[in-house]
């Protein structure tokens, strides 16, 4: 692992980055969402993050904003990896999309939306896929009840 | 009173397109309840005649909610979990879960467990290749070379139920080492079953290598270049199969894998021969490590000596308050894993196996996100279907070896 290239990323995106550390062999980058896609293609640009591992959400109920947006980033070159984190508010969970950056973004960006609801701008496919058509929530939301049920089949003995 | 099914059930997808973009072009639906699918992935194909114009592939079917489960059980509990994302390997998803989890809490595991789980993952990597293969193998008829890798497979299945006490989802690591020690004569019988492959995985190479109708489906067959790969998001053998040697265990070494001797196999243009071949000559260099590791096996303590994770002997938790409270409390709250955050990768059988876990300090997690390569996979595999017949979807999508377990979660 090559971490001797965290300290350029950090220094070339110091103007856009709220805070930068180094944990556990990766560099974490904090952004504001408006910044994402702009660090993101310099990332992939000028230090060779080539590939988009994952993007997830966190989400804190308690703290305004809401909602942590996360991705990775690999650089098949370097073999090191980066992480983005954004915050979003509930109000208006919304970031860039970055498909037209990575292929791989768009399922990713879909499976965020199903759990999360976070909103990819610029991503006009944000069907369900893990979840099906018609379901309601977020589960990966803290205030979805895990025990919910949404039975796209009614059960059999379920009341009419 | 029990109301009766409704005669038209919802429909669980909305198909990127209803209509065909020629004329003449048919839409099809493929899966999900289809062998050929591996039962959980459907496709919408757009074809004209028999030539796939674009597909739409649809996942989800056996999403389970593993990641909000996992917010409401302790660390530990969450093992037997993990062993079902990937179900054929279960044993790399343990070790690169509980990695995960040693990393926040700082702890670095014994010598013996280093090895002896460099050794297992590399031993469920062999074993998942080998489903792998053989089921693409069925898929074109190739029943013989099923059956042959198959008595392997179940070989070490039984092997490993001799380890583990389970054939498939073992359970079997622990944050902070593993669950018990190798039997006696285990490592004997290890190199039995490995002489055994070897000359199973010959007779398959002399069966379909030079087969004229292997060749014909294979070769030439989903193609994919490295670019285009990378681009989504491909890792594991598809991306080696494109003739980059990229794989984790020599790039970001972890585990024993720094110390071991292996080649990482290539292949030529990404088609499925190459990834089929490369899946062969993987087996071959996870044996050779095995055979390394054999050797190496250090003698030790299995589990670190930290009270955070590491349960207490069974003796003392009968004869002492200070083991007793321990055990109670690492059942009970959990191991403590101090705040924080990590991405943790491994190289598992399918491609990079990455776990983010996110913790507020105690013994249950705030969220555990599993990087699955056969998601990912998914999301790309339309560049290896479209523009191929009809037919030629069956042994591309062997060839990708989708995984049910961690592909919907």
């Amino acid at each position: 692992m090559s971490e001797a290239l965290f300290e350029p990323i950090r220094e070339h995106l110091a103007e856009v980055t709220l805070e930068a550390v180094v944990a556990h062999g990766a560099l974490a980058l904090l952004v504001e969402p408006a910044q994402v896609l702009e660090v993101v293609r310099s990332l992939k640009d000028s230090f060779g993050f080539d590939m988009f591992l994952d993007v997830t959400a966190v989400d804190w109920p308690e703290r305004q904003p809401r909602f942590d947006v996360v991705w990775h980033f690999y650089s098949t070159q370097h073999f090191v990896r980066v992480r983005v984190k954004a915050r979003v508010p509930l109000a208006d969970p919304t970031v860039d999309t970055l498909v037209p950056l990575y292929g791989s973004a768009g399922y990713m960006e879909r499976e965020c939306h199903d759990m999360y609801g976070i909103v990819f701008r610029g991503n006009d496919d944000l069907r369900p896929i893990l979840l099906y058509e018609g379901f309601e929530g977020h589960p990966l939301r803290k205030d979805y009840p895990k025990q919910k049920e949404q039975p796209l089949v009614p059960y059999l003995d379920a009341k009419p | 009173m029990s109301a009766r099914a409704p005669d038209t059930l919802p429909n669980p997808i909305r198909p990127a397109f209803t209509e065909g973009s020629r004329e003449g072009s048919v839409i099809v639906n493929i899966g999900p309840s289809h062998p050929a699918t591996h039962g959980t992935i459907q496709i919408v194909a757009e074809l004209s005649g028999e030539r796939v114009v674009r597909t739409d592939v649809h996942c989800g079917y056996l999403h389970r909610g593993f990641e909000k489960e996992c917010e409401s059980h302790t660390w530990h509990n969450l093992i037997p979990y993990v062993d079902r994302l990937n179900y054929c390997s279960a044993l790399i998803n343990d070790f690169a879960y509980c990695e995960a989890v040693e990393k926040l809490m700082g702890i670095e595991i014994t010598p013996r467990a280093r090895y002896l789980r460099t050794l297992l993952a590399e031993y469920s990597r062999i074993a998942d290749h080998l489903t792998c293969i053989a089921a693409a193998l069925m898929e074109l008829g190739a029943m013989t070379g099923f059956l042959y890798l198959v008595t392997i497979r179940d070989y070490i299945y039984e092997h490993l139920a001799d380890l583990t006490g389970a054939r498939v989802t073992y359970s079997y690591g622990r944050i902070g080492g593993l669950a018990k020690d190798l039997p006696e004569g285990w490592l004997k019988r290890l190199g039995e079953i490995l002489d055994e492959m070897e000359t199973f995985t010959g007779r398959v190479h002399g069966l379909v290598d030079r087969n004229r109708i292997f060749i014909d489906r294979m070769r030439d067959v989903g193609v994919i270049s490295t670019a285009d790969a990378v681009n989504w998001g491909f890792t594991g053998p598809l991306l080696r199969s494109t003739g980059v040697p990229r794989d984790l265990r020599k790039d970001t070494p972890y585990l024993a894998y720094a110390e071991l001797d292996f080649e990482v196999p290539v292949g030529i243009k990404g088609d499925n021969y190459d990834r089929y071949y490369v899946r062969m000559r993987e087996i071959d260099e996870s044996a050779h490590m095995i055979r390394q590791l054999m050797e190496m096996l250090p003698t030790g303590p299995l589990c670190v000596d930290d009270r955070r994770c590491t349960f207490p002997e069974k003796s003392l938790v009968y004869t002492e308050i200070e083991s007793l409270i321990n055990h109670f409390k690492l059942v009970m709250d959990g191991p403590q894993v101090p705040p924080g955050e990590v991405y943790s990768a491994h190289e598992g059988a399918n491609g990079e196996l990455g776990f983010y876990i996110v913790s507020v300090g105690g013994g249950v997690p705030w969220k555990v996100h599993c990087r699955s390569p056969s998601f990912v996979h998914m999301g790309g595999v339309h560049r290896m279907l479209d523009g191929y017949q009809l037919a030629d979807i069956v042994p591309t999508f062997g060839s990708v070896n989708m995984i049910g377990g961690e592909c919907d979660r």
